[in-house]
């Protein structure tokens, strides 16, 4: 049974909630993470491991971001998010204190509860780290359903490595498998340099019975899938996390359309076979 | 013979000759010799003669590229199970980076010298050996490619 708690019904999700920015979080050069409450008090929304939520940057406009805290722990709603473009580089300039518009959660969620009783195997690329991390702290909260976990991450360099402290915990864990690789990196760096698909050949884990999970650039993404099926875990356990540009977040606008899927509603969370005929087009 | 019987054993353990026929791990150990390396030695550097391989037991070992006015880039390491360098295959037999050990490491090193002149009176031997070396040298042409992609780049995607 499912230990997480059911997200709002459709109701709320077309008027964006005022959120409070509580604390700002400066992760990388170009990367932060917001903790939001409630503007008007209360708890802040439930949510699914892999879900997003649309937050919108009053008269700017509206994003689509990944929710990058713990599903159950009950505190901030906390989102990751890397300066892009005009709406998140806005968000950047935000301090504590101000307010967010938040509608959500959105999408399909990564199946941790589904994948109680196997391996699990987390691989991430980049920022693709954020809308992992409630899986991970799923997974740790509720370590004993799970047989060997892995996680897999790999960044450009050692500075652009997200949650830097957590991952050198995490590492600490003694039932826990923590790979990093760079791919470039001066003399000066300990750890591996090479792409993150290699790292998904060690770890011990039992192909046979495991769950993946993979979420970064749609490049990396693809032939971190190909290391897997090389390695024996079948399609079926195979979880991506897809990005398409987004408006309504509801499956009505059509913007999000990757084939016949809304990336909104069907996704963000794939299984490999439903997707991967159409991940090796561009754009559809 | 002490001495190649253990050789034997060792390359057979080692997952780069994984299946190989007994008799062929024979021929190879005759070549093989146990070398380790202190942290921050050069097992070899960039354009010296590339007369023998590696087999890594223990250790890791970083590929770097010399840049001029700065810091050697490290664009691969390699861990143990991971066979080190092919420049010994192909004329004109020179290293084209530098390997250098990060931490203490154990290898099996495989003389060139030897080897090939084995290559050339035994075929099968050749075989087993380019068997062995294409799918490692694909996967590491593969993982250059997807270095050089510079995935993680912005803005191409905004989880980059
Ligand atoms: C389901 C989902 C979850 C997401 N989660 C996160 C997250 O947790 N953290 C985070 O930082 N970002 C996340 N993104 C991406 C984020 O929504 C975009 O970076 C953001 O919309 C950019 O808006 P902007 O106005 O700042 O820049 P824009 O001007 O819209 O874009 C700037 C540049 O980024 C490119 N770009 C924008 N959006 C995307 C996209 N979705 N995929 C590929 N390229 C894009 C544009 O082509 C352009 O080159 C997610 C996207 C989706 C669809
Ligand atoms: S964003 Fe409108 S249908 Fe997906």
């Amino acid at each position: 049974m499912s230990a997480l708690p059911l997200p709002a019904g459709d109701a709320l999700l077309w008027r964006p909630e005022p959120y409070r920015i509580e604390r700002v979080r400066r992760d990388l050069a170009d990367t932060f993470s917001l903790d939001l409450v409630p503007a008007g008090g209360g708890a802040p929304l439930a949510f699914r491991p892999g879900q997003f939520n649309m937050l919108y940057a009053f008269g700017l406009g509206e994003v689509p971001i990944s929710i990058s805290g713990d599903a159950e722990a009950g505190g901030p709603l906390v989102h990751t998010i890397r300066a892009v473009g005009p709406v998140t580089e806005a968000m950047r300039g935000l301090r504590a204190g101000a307010v967010l518009g938040v509608r959500g959660p959105f999408g399909s969620h990564w199946p941790v509860v589904e994948a109680e009783g196997m391996d699990l195997v987390i691989i991430a690329g980049g920022v693709g780290l954020a809308p992992l991390r409630p899986a991970i702290y799923y997974a740790l909260r509720h370590r004993r359903r799970f047989g060997r976990v892995c996680i897999f991450y790999g960044a450009r360099t050692p500075d652009d490595l997200l949650y830097k402290a957590e991952l050198k915990r995490w590492r600490g864990e003694f039932d826990l498998v923590v790979d990093v690789t760079v791919d470039r990196a001066s003399h000066d760096w300990a750890g591996k340099v090479g792409v993150v698909t290699r790292l998904v050949e060690g770890g011990g884990y039992d192909p046979l019975h495991t769950v993946a999970l993979v979420c970064g650039p749609e490049v990396m993404m693809r032939y971190a899938a190909r290391a897997l099926l090389a390695r024996g875990v079948a399609r079926e356990g195979i979880f991506l996390s897809l990005e398409r540009n987004m408006k309504c977040a509801v499956g009505l606008c059509g913007h999000c359309q990757l084939g016949p899927h809304f990336v909104c509603k069907d996704g963000p969370v794939f299984r490999l076979d439903q997707v991967e005929r159409l991940l090796a087009v561009d754009e559809l | 013979m002490g001495e190649i019987t253990g050789l034997d054993r060792l390359l057979g353990e080692h997952p780069f000759f994984a299946g190989m026929p007994p008799d062929v791990a024979k021929l190879l150990a005759g070549c093989a010799r146990n070398v380790v390396f202190e942290a921050g030695r050069y097992v070899f550097r960039e354009g010296g003669a590339a007369d023998q391989f590696y087999l890594l037991r223990h250790g890791t070992v970083t590929l770097e590229v010399r840049v001029p006015g700065r810091e050697p880039l490290v664009v691969d390491t390699l861990q143990e199970g991971d066979v080190i360098g092919w420049s010994w295959l192909l004329p004109p037999y020179q290293w084209s980076m530098d390997a250098r050990a990060q931490t203490l490491v154990r290898t099996l090193a495989l003389d060139a010298v030897c080897l090939r002149g084995k290559l050339d009176a035994e075929p099968a031997l050749g075989y087993e050996l380019f068997r062995r070396f294409v799918p490692v040298m694909g996967r590491r042409l593969m993982a250059a490619r997807l270095q050089l992609a510079d995935l993680y780049a912005r803005p191409s995607g905004g989880r980059g």
